[in-house]
């Protein structure tokens, strides 16, 4: 009598699925991301005032945009997880998360990169750079609880609650730092982006930016496959454990 | 109704005879407070221009530091189980549990705070703002610290947890918090002391939601 | 000195006169699972009112996930468990008392309190003066009445099992889950256990014991869940 009853040795369908898209979505990620650094590097002209220095903007402001993208997908697994009990929404939860933080973190290190030939400082308080630091804390604990509840129902739990409280808390951090540099700043801090963008510039930005959300799919469906496996074969230790104890 | 007074009062005096808890945080405030001096110097213009910010986060730091103990006595000795059995919903008991926490740990920070920030040369003009800032901006942290500390009820040791989860949820508290009372110090009276205010207000009011349910969610998901 | 006053017998014919509504509580193909583990599959039971069930069997086939399972605590895989009989929109847990391995008891109140705490939580005890009685009549099923004062943190790990467990004679509540309730109880105690559970037996209650010992209840029924385990694996 094998009863299939854990939910989350069921994601078979997923396994197939994904088997079969991921080498497209890493065809596509790889060969934009390069078509887009191409372009970022060598066709787009140097800012007329920040000369080379401009070309981090092409990374920055896609990693940027994935770190709140992150967030969102990690929320909306989330909460798909806690109503539908879907066995592959906490798993994609899960998989986001390092991803998602990983591109916070690119965003604040090229932005203090971009900030030291700017501003003459490696950091500002800037209320994005604020903002997006913040964001970093909310993915390392919800990294963190993950690590620390040992069995994966319950930390799937707790995690998805603690990424739907971050989320709905998002949008009020973000008003509250703008708020709190619009209080405190001294010397007025030139804009990341300007509203008005050359379309020599604005081509190989969307060219980044679509190829690092690809990216980003990749490696989060990536990680998704090898968490379902992690997953098996515990599940398989668990039933030769269980098996040995029966022969006695 | 006689439900929820039942549980106030027995948190109440539980906190009361445990002694630790809210005496130790106030205690944690003034060495806290009595420390940034030694670190900054005695300059009496720079210690009032920091005062209010100051004083906010060791608020902040203070309050965290009891709310490991919010859930977990509970579910050390089975009293957790029992009260998610009661005919009292989780969220209530959430929300009764967070407010014993301000009443006894909050409460008696904010009585101590004026009295710190004249050891900190905060200009007498500026104490009843910042009791009135921290009166309305400090519930919600603990209506947020309770989620934190129901997510890390099975933890041991989940301290240090807490403050990772919890802290970036206070930011626009402390922001609020802050500018209620810099307001007065600095720009003109009147500007917008009152909006952050009413902002610090409106966060309270948030965390009244989010905490109660992602409390109870959380303990729903660590315990079944 | 107190002989008239030994709380179980008082109860007994006390609460004979005040039977419980009829009540049927079922599990049908129940299924748990902790960990990735299954620890129970395809158990069903049945208890009506006025049934003693002892769930027994060896470590780790069960008996407490069982409890926490059918009180709520935990969430079953698969199966469902039915309560009939009831007002049909009342919840199984607004008609039920758990006792786990833990007592529940805080150090910082008194035995009164702790216990006053309980019923208070809970309902169903009258205020005032009533509710006093109620409540040493509740010490007293288990002797703790002369203990009433003195905080919790000095009594022995059986009289705080023995507080933990007077909640059963003041907390009205249908149908009992007791997990291990005789640990750490000397025999005397055990048998003022088993009149509490005939007593709530012959009002009408339910009782669900997980137990290793013999409570002295004579010929119950017993739900095996080694012989259940067992049974799936042939």
């Amino acid at each position: 009598m094998v009863r299939n009853l854990h939910a989350l040795a069921n994601p078979t369908r997923f396994l197939r699925l994904s088997g079969l898209l991921l080498p497209v979505i890493w065809l596509l990620a790889l060969g934009l991301l390069g078509a887009g650094l191409y372009m970022s590097f060598f066709t787009a002209p140097p800012d007329y005032q920040q000369g080379e220095t401009v070309r981090i903007m092409f990374i920055h402001v896609p990693a940027a945009w994935l770190s709140l993208f992150g967030y969102t997908l990690m929320a909306g697994a989330s909460a798909t997880a806690l109503i539908f009990r879907h066995p592959l929404a906490d798993v994609a939860a899960k998989s986001a998360a390092p991803v998602g933080a990983a591109f916070t973190f690119l965003a604040l290190v090229t932005g203090a990169l971009w900030g030291k030939p700017m501003w003459g400082t490696w950091w500002v308080w800037d209320a994005r750079l604020t903002s997006v630091l913040i964001l970093f804390f909310l993915y390392l604990g919800y990294m963190a609880l993950w690590a620390t509840i040992e069995e994966p129902v319950r930390a799937a739990r707790a995690a998805a609650v603690l990424a739907l409280v971050g989320f709905v808390n998002v949008p009020i951090i973000h008003y509250s730092v703008e708020w709190w540099n619009t209080l405190h700043q001294g010397a007025s801090v030139l804009r990341l982006d300007g509203p008005a963008i050359h379309p020599s510039m604005l081509w190989p930005l969307l060219v980044m930016a679509l190829g690092s959300t690809f990216f980003f799919l990749a490696v989060m469906l990536t990680r998704m496959q090898a968490e379902i496996y992690r997953r098996r074969v515990r599940q398989l230790q668990l039933a030769r454990a269980s098996a040995e104890a029966g022969a006695f | 109704m006689s439900a929820v007074l039942t549980l106030l009062r027995r948190e109440l005096k539980l906190a009361a005879r445990a002694g630790g808890g809210g005496g130790m945080a106030v205690a944690f405030f003034l060495i806290a407070v009595s420390i940034v001096p030694l670190g900054l110097g005695p300059d009496l213009n720079l210690l009032g221009r920091i005062a209010p910010g100051f004083l906010w986060v060791a608020l902040l730091l203070s309050a965290l530091l009891t709310l490991d103990r919010l859930f977990q006595a509970d579910q050390e000795d089975g009293s957790l189980d029992l009260l998610m059995l009661a005919p009292l919903s989780l969220e209530v008991t959430v929300f009764i549990k967070a407010l014993a926490h301000w009443l006894t740990t909050g409460l008696p920070l904010i009585l101590a705070a004026p009295f710190l920030g004249l050891m900190l040369n905060l200009p007498e003009n500026s104490i009843l703002p910042l009791i009135i800032a921290m009166l309305v901006g400090s519930p919600a942290l603990s209506l947020l610290g309770a989620v934190g500390a129901a997510l890390t009820v099975a933890i041991r040791r989940g301290g240090l947890l807490i403050s990772l989860l919890v802290l970036p949820l206070y930011v626009p508290t402390l922001i609020f918090g802050v500018s209620a009372v810099s307001n007065v110090l600095i720009s003109s009276p009147g500007s917008n002391g009152q909006a952050s205010l009413l902002l610090l207000g409106a966060v309270s009011l948030v965390a009244l939601v989010v905490g109660p349910l992602g409390g109870a969610a959380a303990l729903r998901a660590n315990l079944r | 000195m107190q002989a008239a006053r030994d709380g179980a017998d008082v109860l007994t014919t006390f609460e004979a006169e005040r039977p419980y509504p009829l009540l049927t509580l079922k599990g049908e193909g129940l299924a748990c699972e902790r960990g990735g583990r299954l620890v129970f599959d395809g158990l069903s039971f049945e208890a009506r009112s006025g049934d003693i069930l002892l769930v027994t069997g060896p470590n780790g086939s069960g008996k407490s996930t069982l409890l926490r399972l059918l009180a709520g605590l935990l969430e079953k895989s698969d199966g469902q468990i039915v309560l009939e009989g009831s007002e049909p929109e009342s919840e199984i847990a607004d008609h039920l008392l758990y006792a786990g391995h833990l007592d529940a008891v805080k150090d910082g109140l008194s035995v009164a309190e702790n216990l006053a705490f309980w019923g208070a939580l809970y309902g169903g005890v009258a205020s005032g003066a009533a509710s006093g009685a109620a409540l040493e009549a509740a010490l007293a099923a288990f002797a703790l009445d002369h203990l009433a004062d003195l905080p919790a943190d000095v009594l022995s790990a059986g009289q705080k099992r023995r507080l933990g467990l007077a909640r059963l004679a003041l907390i009205e509540r249908p149908i009992w889950l007791l997990d291990e309730p005789s640990v750490s109880l000397d025999a005397e105690n055990v048998g003022r256990l088993a009149r509490l559970i005939e007593a709530h037996s012959v009002r009408g209650g339910i009782v669900l014991a997980a137990t290793h010992a013999d409570l002295g209840l004579g010929d119950v029924r017993r739900l095996d869940l080694g012989a259940l385990a067992s049974g799936a694996a042939a």
